[in-house]
């Protein structure tokens, strides 16, 4: 057998055992292992947590931090990886500070996700599952995230941005690019991705004031109740493109930095200069 | 069905009498997720009077109000307590199911990001009954402003006392456990989502033995949907009278449909179970304006699609199945004329097949084949024969899977080859699909709509 055909395999030598946290890191997260597993009657219950811990650490799940999790609970590193290789969650390369899923599951790629996730790979220059050379942003299409009635829907660490557009998404991942803050339609404001998994460890967001911000839900979580309660609402659906939540404070969210007119539905809703539909050739 | 008429006034009066907001009830206010916000609104006054019960007492009682599994099953709710042995020695856990990632289900996510005491009063009361003291609330990863809330709420109850030490009784303690899944559907498997929360990959188990004997750790557990413990409170307090006046014998009460697609105003509709798509869309201000409904799901993508002629089937757990689908999660997916049934379908296929979680043959090979011939028939490959073939698959799919994403799988195939023939075989003959994507965005009326506001 060739040479090229034992790589295509891997065949050969297993690779040796990787190297473990430094002292100091190693010593943190314990801490935090030790806490996670005091949680659960049994301790192999914490590997999901634990997983989430490193990825916490590095930005995705390590050969390192797939060990550390193993020494802690008692497994063998293969089991460790059985399941750290099961979940979609669990980044297995570097990757961004902000992990941009555009929902391509039926409801949202028929309502525009398709044509979104197609702009933002052209406007970004990656294909799925890619990194911009600058690092920050990692492009990937996501399943159904329990938010179709806001459709289309990008999640951007795991965070809801609603009732997208193919123009609003490309505001979006420009400002990530530029360092700009983007706020989500519902939740508190973005963390970068070592933060997010950190909560998903277990580990309360420390922000004040997290927790508040946010509103209870947009137009459509609520659409039910006004209606029972009598409150008249406007005919039909707004026009798309965010701002289908209600302008409770601050300004619009989507606005470009430059000073000139907006060309996008964001600035004057009722008239797009240039709609969607036109910037894909129609 | 053509565009509804939305006259605001009537349309108000009816919502009136259609709509019954209760777990939804305190959505509007800007404090809802808070222990203050929900106690103001009646919470907590359901566990009073539940501790006071006999738990064996309070099973009999969730079931004889007839509230049936919120979570696709609708298995009652109180008869799944009630398979728990008493007096054996073991201990006995709840696991509520909150990895809501069934496409088009959108229901339990915005209730525990608004209402998250809703379901932790229920978790107490469900914990009394079947004499747990350890809960887990598996919520599915990728939701992150739910967990922040989650988190907090059960802080708060922890504080508050209603979890914690002697929450239960003297010496009864209850402790509540967040969990963050990391993405997999079929982790909400109940059985899958065991194995989950044991930190193995999410697998189906062999069944029986049923969770009830032997589920987490090998123990006696229940496992629920968010939204089947969220209503026992209301159910508590209210009496099980009030929630049987709502709804028909066999389908009580009250639930939260989420309607979805090319509706005038998606959103949650919080009713009666019973009632019918048509009066949602009523409600709703119908299809968007100018276009007609052409199918839609009643309970997200693994129910067999339904169509304009099944406008008037009520929606329970009789009428759906009636109709020949199921309730699911009440997840209304609706969708227009100018969407490819095609299309559809071979996206959530391409969904099957990526979360089959590999353990089963008739799944993990089925599923990639029809994955291979609805992409073919998309780009215009596909054959008559190849129609045949992707119902024999999915018939060896369905019902000969370890567990129900099998059935999922075949169902958006068998029931939209049922319906939708002639628009499968226009794909063979016509030598592709003869639908133009951009025509479906939500986006794509735009422009009309500014022409005729500037006309």
């Amino acid at each position: 057998m060739t040479e090229a055909a034992n790589a295509a395999v891997g065949l050969g030598m297993p690779p040796l055992p990787p190297p473990d946290y430094p002292e100091d890191v190693r010593t943190r997260l314990a801490a935090d292992a030790a806490e996670i597993i005091a949680r659960y009657p049994g301790s192999r219950s914490a590997l999901l947590p634990m997983l989430h811990l490193v990825q916490s650490e590095e930005g995705h799940v390590t050969r390192t931090g797939m060990r550390f999790c193993a020494d802690q609970l008692g497994l063998t590193t293969a089991e460790v990886t059985a399941v750290a290789t099961f979940y979609s969650m669990y980044r297995r390369k570097p990757s961004g500070d902000y992990q941009v899923g555009v929902c391509t599951n039926t409801l949202c790629a028929v309502l525009g996700g398709d044509a979104i996730f197609e702009a933002l790979q052209d406007h970004l220059g990656v294909g799925n599952g890619e990194t911009t050379e600058d690092g920050k942003v990692t492009l990937e299409h996501i399943e159904c995230n329990a938010a179709c009635d806001y459709a289309p829907v990008i999640m951007i660490n795991w965070e809801f941005f609603d009732d997208q557009t193919v123009q609003s998404a490309k505001d979006l991942v420009d400002k990530l690019r530029a360092g700009e803050a983007v706020t989500p339609t519902r939740g508190a404001s973005l963390c970068d991705f070592k933060k997010t998994a950190r909560i998903l460890a277990g580990f309360p967001d420390p922000r004040e004031g997290a927790v508040t911000e946010g509103g209870t839900g947009g137009d459509a979580s609520l659409v039910g109740l006004r209606m029972a309660t009598g409150e008249q609402l406007p005919a039909g659906r707004p026009t798309t493109g965010p701002g289908r939540h209600p302008a409770d404070d601050g300004p619009p969210q989507y606005l470009s930095k430059h000073d000139a007119p907006q060309q996008t539905s964001a600035s004057d809703p009722h008239n797009p200069a240039a709609s969607p539909t036109a910037e894909e050739g129609e | 069905m053509s565009a509804m008429s939305s006259d605001n006034t009537s349309a108000s009066a009816v919502a009136k009498d259609l709509l019954t907001p209760v777990l939804s009830a305190n959505w509007g206010d800007s404090d809802s997720y808070t222990l203050d916000g929900y106690r103001r609104h009646g919470g907590y006054r359901g566990l009073g009077k539940a501790l006071a019960m006999d738990p064996d007492e309070l099973i009999a009682y969730v079931k004889a109000a007839g509230l049936r599994g919120r979570g696709g099953a609708g298995f009652p709710t109180g008869m799944k307590w009630q398979f728990i042995p008493q007096g054996d020695n073991k201990p006995h856990y709840l696991v509520v199911n909150a990895d809501e990632s069934e496409p088009g289900t959108c229901k339990d996510i915005p209730l525990l990001y608004a209402n998250p005491h809703s379901l932790i009063e229920g978790i107490v009361i469900a914990c009394h009954a079947i004499r747990s003291s350890h809960a887990f609330i598996y919520l599915r990863g990728e939701v992150v402003p739910v967990l922040r809330r989650l988190h907090a709420a059960v802080a708060e109850a922890y504080a508050a006392g209603y979890v914690g030490k002697d929450a239960l009784g003297p010496g009864k303690d209850l402790e509540l456990v967040v969990h963050a899944g990391a993405g997999a559907y079929i982790c909400g498997e109940e059985t899958a989502l065991l194995d989950s929360l044991e930190g193995r990959r999410g697998q189906p188990r062999l069944r029986p033995p049923f969770p009830a004997i032997a589920g987490l750790y090998a123990s006696p557990t229940v496992v629920n949907n968010v939204e089947s413990i969220a209503s026992v409170p209301a159910i508590i307090d209210r009496g099980k009278d009030w929630f049987t006046s709502m709804g028909s014998e066999k389908s009580a009460g009250f639930t939260l449909y989420s309607l979805s697609g090319h509706v005038a105003r998606p959103g949650q509709y919080e009713a009666p179970l019973g009632i019918t798509l048509r009066q949602l869309l009523e409600l709703g201000g119908g299809m968007r304006p100018g276009h007609r409904l052409k199918f839609w799901t009643p309970g997200g993508s693994s129910t067999p699609l339904l169509t304009e002629e099944h406008l008037d089937v009520a929606l329970d757990y009789e009428g759906v199945a009636g109709a020949g689908s199921m309730l699911g999660t009440k997840a209304l997916q609706c969708f227009d004329e100018t969407t490819c049934v095609v299309r559809a379908v071979t996206r959530w296929t391409e969904f099957y097949a990526h979360e089959s979680c590999g353990k089963c043959t008739p799944c993990r090979e089925g599923t990639y084949w029809l994955v291979q011939l609805m992409r073919d028939l998309e780009a215009g490959k596909g054959s008559m024969a190849g129609l045949e073939k992707l119902l024999d698959i999915a018939d060896n799919i369905n019902g000969k899977s370890f567990c129900a994403l099998g059935d999922g799988a075949a169902a958006p195939i068998m029931s939209s080859l049922k319906h939708f023939r002639e628009e499968y075989e226009q794909h063979v003959t016509g030598g592709g699909c003869p639908f133009d994507p951009a025509k479906s965005t939500v986006w794509a009326d735009d422009r009309d709509a500014t022409q005729e506001v500037n006309a």
